[in-house]
């Protein structure tokens, strides 16, 4: 079996948490791959999902317990809370505030960017499943949701890989 | 020095913006041209000059005058 080349212009990026302090990066790395003229795709999975909730959803699921869940990670980008210190809101909101100030774009202003210059934003079918998160209720020009396999395939050709 | 095609102005913004609008100039400008790219992110001494390695565009010169850097970039 012959191994096919990797592409040295393509990076993969499982975003796997929801986490302000994660979603930044993942947001700085894929528009700048873009920009460097790499293929860039994002698998959005589990906690990840949330913030590609639209921010004017404000609760997802299709039982108490998927709502509950919703609730507690509260779904949509701009809403999206800080791993360590975030004091109810608090964290997240002086962060944002000293990104500002630095003219740090916030993470789903560097979304929108990421999607002009064709990064693709491919949402974890499995975690809609899990979560009840509807297409409906998610940013417009995402990709078609897939699983593990699709990303896996992608990932088996791109020469950087990471997890966040 | 040649004509400048364009400048970006990145003067004030953080990374990523000072590669991202250096991308978006570039995509617009014709093969050969030369652009000037503005910059005070500290960053953007190894950002820019890595970005053009990368798209296989042309560093010509970089200076730095106060807080300023300066990058002229010929378009692949």
């Amino acid at each position: 079996m012959t191994e096919e080349a990797k592409d040295p212009n393509s990076m993969t990026i499982i975003a796997f948490s929801g986490d302000l302090d994660k979603l930044w990066p993942t947001m700085i790395l894929s528009s700048t791959g873009a920009a460097s003229g790499m293929d860039v795709t994002v698998f959005f999975t589990f906690w990840g999902l949330f913030p590609l909730v639209r921010d004017d959803v404000r609760i997802t699921g299709y039982d108490p317990m998927t709502k509950m869940l919703a609730g507690m990670n509260a779904p949509g980008m701009k809403k999206a809370k800080l791993s360590k210190l975030n004091m109810g809101g608090m964290g997240s909101w002086m962060m944002r505030k000293v990104a500002g100030k630095n003219k740090l774009m916030p993470p789903e202003e560097l979304f929108d960017i990421c999607q002009d210059m064709g990064v693709k934003m491919w949402p974890c079918q499995m975690t809609m499943d899990l979560l009840g998160v509807e297409a409906s209720q998610m940013r417009p020009g995402l990709g078609e949701p897939v699983g593990a396999a699709t990303a896996l395939q992608k990932m088996s050709k791109s020469q950087i890989n990471l997890f966040i | 020095m040649e004509d400048i095609a364009a400048t970006v102005d990145a003067k004030g913004q953080s990374c990523p913006m000072p590669v991202l609008l250096t991308s978006k100039a570039a995509k617009e400008l014709a093969p050969g041209q030369v652009f000037l790219v503005e910059a005070t992110d500290i960053g953007a001494r190894s950002d820019i000059p890595a970005w053009a390695s990368q798209t296989g565009n042309e560093l010509i010169e970089s200076s730095e005058e106060g807080d300023v850097l300066r990058f002229y970039i010929r378009k692949k």
